[in-house]
């Protein structure tokens, strides 16, 4: 899209703004929105009626600290080598990191799709090796897959560490803190999967119109004229900015593999503790692939970090910036919290992108 | 202190590097300077200049390049932007009990085509073999002098000066992640390995009177960046818009989740200059080999309070920060 067609989309946002005549409280739920807000610099574009709060779609940083330190108890394992995602690896733990861990030794591996860990068992069947499955709707899936792929090639050294989250329950969650929200951006890739009506009864319930919208900082801006539009007409409802991407109804066979081996459950959350039915858990059928049962991790009490507001940011209670540790001590190389280490993690973007 | 280790961050040429350095082994060295720049002039040989980098690059063979050209065009690029055109290298191999004498001779060849190419011979050497598990497979140490060109002052970042690239960026770090084992999807980028050398003597040819060059490498155009405005107490603020990445980079980048300024680069020269040199400097670029796709790309200012920003290409600004350092591993 060239500069003119981004500056008539700015001007509607203005305009729309305008007629509302107030702040208008749009909460990003992604976390990839609020990497793509960051990086496109588009707060300084927008008008100032825009507050533009980032909700709690950034995967790593909503992980309990007590999965966290789970994670930390099976890297410490001699026998079990840990497949995760690159950003989950400089997460705090109380004492440690998967980083300080893995240069004490342990066998951690950073690796870019779960498909790698399977074939990473695949080839060593020797060594264990546990995926740690942290994210939404959009990754569950594909790590489902790996688990019916593992038994049907009889992969027996393979297992999830499965902490997987649900998003609309956590949207919901956000409201019931008493967090002001005039509109939701939805994560384009969630709606993929489970179609925009998913939203439909937490829009009419609370009168929040939500756009399903892009990670193009030109999707980014779109959605927000379309949420700005329907705000100005009072016009709740679930729409799609996403259009070449979200269909009606989402994605039956993505959401049909990922129920086959997970079912919703209970989730705790860190910033907003445990959120019924906002998580997703192994079927007992696929209990040998639960690295949870597989290595009888033992419970964990519940623990914070100390100093860390992490979940007030997260419950978009409080600012990065507002943040007593932001940028002093709390930074991305030495971060006391998951919001400052994800890449999706809004305490990491300000402080990053400004 | 007693407590802390070395993580795979302190290698990525970001801050943890910066610190690693200035903390801990430039106090341990005894060194009155307050960093260990990339070349130095060597104490008492006025012109000469001299430099020596390592390479651990992981696959050894990338499109575009192995770790026996890298070798070479590391340290000669080094000496070309501290002005000095190359004129030996010294190889020191650490070779992996069990490695194939085929990826030995290949590695070699390649690397000796590259050092004549650049009018370096390799003059002296070392070889040493570990067991099988204590390296993998081959590391490198290059060290190389180089003659100072005389109209290279290099005098510094000023005021107003102009930012220019050599051409595309990204490609070095997008090519070899793209081949590392688990990651091996379908790109076709080529790493961009290759002497900056003609880039600077075409500037120096045009008698343009260069202020600053670095190779963007490690931490990419974003590390230049800010360590130059750290230096010069000066600000840069970049244009989107006019920054060269190949579409094909830029998609990699966004799958891999990496923004391309931070990404390494093995054959880009920035240059700093003044503005009314910027124009001549560009056509002087766009002149050498390698430098077809050159840029302007941004503009040196007094220091604000930010010392990097990027001006995006919907007219939002953002910052450029240091980058941390770990995100591409093994990739020089």
């Amino acid at each position: 899209m060239d500069r003119q067609a981004s500056d008539a989309i700015i001007a509607r946002i203005a305009g729309a703004t305008e007629a509302v005549g107030r702040t208008i409280r749009i909460m990003e739920v992604c976390g990839t929105h609020t990497h793509a807000i960051g990086r496109g610099g588009l707060r300084a574009v927008l008008p100032k009626g825009i507050a533009l709060i980032s909700g709690p779609g950034c995967p790593v940083c909503v992980t309990s600290q007590r999965d966290v330190e789970r994670m930390l108890l099976l890297a410490d394992r001699g026998d079990v080598t840990v497949c995760t995602f690159g950003d989950m690896i400089r997460v705090p733990g109380v004492t440690t990191s998967l980083e300080r861990r893995r240069a004490n030794g342990a066998d951690v591996r950073v690796v870019y799709s779960p498909t790698d860990a399977l074939e990473l068992a695949a080839s060593r069947p020797e060594r264990e090796v546990v995926f740690l499955g942290v994210g939404f709707e959009t990754t569950a899936p594909g790590i489902a897959a790996t688990v019916l792929q593992a038994q049907s090639r009889g992969i027996a050294n393979y297992s999830v560490y499965a902490c997987h989250k649900l998003i609309v329950p956590a949207m919901e969650a956000v409201l019931s803190e008493g967090s002001r929200i005039d509109g939701f951006l939805t994560p384009g890739h969630v709606s993929v999967i489970i179609g925009p009506e998913a939203y439909e009864a937490l829009s009419q319930t609370h009168g929040i119109p939500c756009v399903a919208t892009g990670f193009e900082p030109t999707d980014v801006l779109e959605g927000i004229a379309q949420l700005v539009e329907h705000v100005r007409d009072r016009r709740p409802g679930s729409f799609v900015q996403y259009r070449r991407a979200v269909r009606p109804g989402g994605n039956r066979r993505a959401w049909d593999t990922l129920m086959r081996v997970f079912a919703i459950a209970d989730a705790e959350w860190r910033g907003l503790g445990n959120i019924p039915e906002s998580g997703l858990a192994f079927r007992p059928e696929f209990a040998a692939y639960d690295a949870v049962t597989r290595f009888d991790l033992p419970e964990v009490a519940p623990v914070s970090l100390a100093g860390c507001r992490c979940g007030d940011v997260l419950k978009g209670a409080i600012e990065p910036q507002e943040c007593p540790h932001f940028g002093r001590p709390c930074t991305p190389r030495n971060p006391l919290g998951p919001c400052m280490v994800s890449s999706e993690g809004s305490c990491a973007a300000r402080y990053k992108y400004g | 202190m007693a407590d802390e280790q070395i993580v795979m961050a302190h290698g990525g040429g970001g801050a943890l590097t910066h610190e690693l350095l200035t903390e801990t082994i430039l106090p341990a060295l005894g060194s009155s300077s307050y960093r260990l720049p990339d070349a130095a002039d060597l104490p008492g040989e006025a012109g000469l200049v001299f430099t020596t980098d390592a390479f651990v690059v992981k696959p050894l063979f990338f499109r575009g390049g192995d770790i026996g050209s890298l070798s070479v065009h590391g340290t000669v690029n080094d000496l070309a932007v501290s002005g000095a055109k190359p004129i030996a290298l010294t190889m020191t191999l650490v070779l992996e009990e069990g490695l194939s004498l085929e990826t030995v001779e290949a590695v070699t060849a390649s690397a000796g085509a590259a050092a004549r190419a650049c009018g370096a011979p390799i003059v002296a050497g070392d070889t040493k073999v570990v067991a099988r598990g204590e390296a993998d497979e081959l590391f490198i140490t290059t060290a190389g002098v180089g003659r100072r060109v005389p109209e290279l002052t290099l005098p510094g970042l000023r005021d107003g000066d102009r930012v220019l690239i050599s051409g595309p960026i990204a490609d070095h770090g997008i090519a070899v992640m793209s081949q590392r084992e688990g990651i091996d999807f379908q790109t076709r980028v080529r790493s961009d390995s290759a002497p900056v050398w003609p880039l600077v003597e075409a500037l120096v040819a045009a008698g343009i009177d260069v202020h600053a060059m670095r190779d963007p490498t490690r931490g990419g155009l974003a590390a230049v960046c800010a360590e130059f405005a750290e230096d010069y107490g000066l600000s840069i603020t970049l244009h989107e818009e006019d920054i060269p990445v190949r579409p094909e980079t830029a998609a990699a980048c966004s799958i891999l989740g990496l923004d391309p300024l931070t990404v390494a680069n093995e054959g880009k020269l920035t240059a700093f200059v003044a503005a009314e040199d910027a124009d001549r400097a560009l056509a002087a670029l766009r002149s050498a080999p390698g430098g077809e796709h050159a840029a302007v790309i941004g503009v040196v200012t007094a220091r604000r309070t930010v010392p990097v920003t990027l001006r995006t290409r919907f007219g939002g600004q953002r910052l450029v920060e240091m980058p941390y350092g770990e995100d591409l591993p093994r990739i020089c």
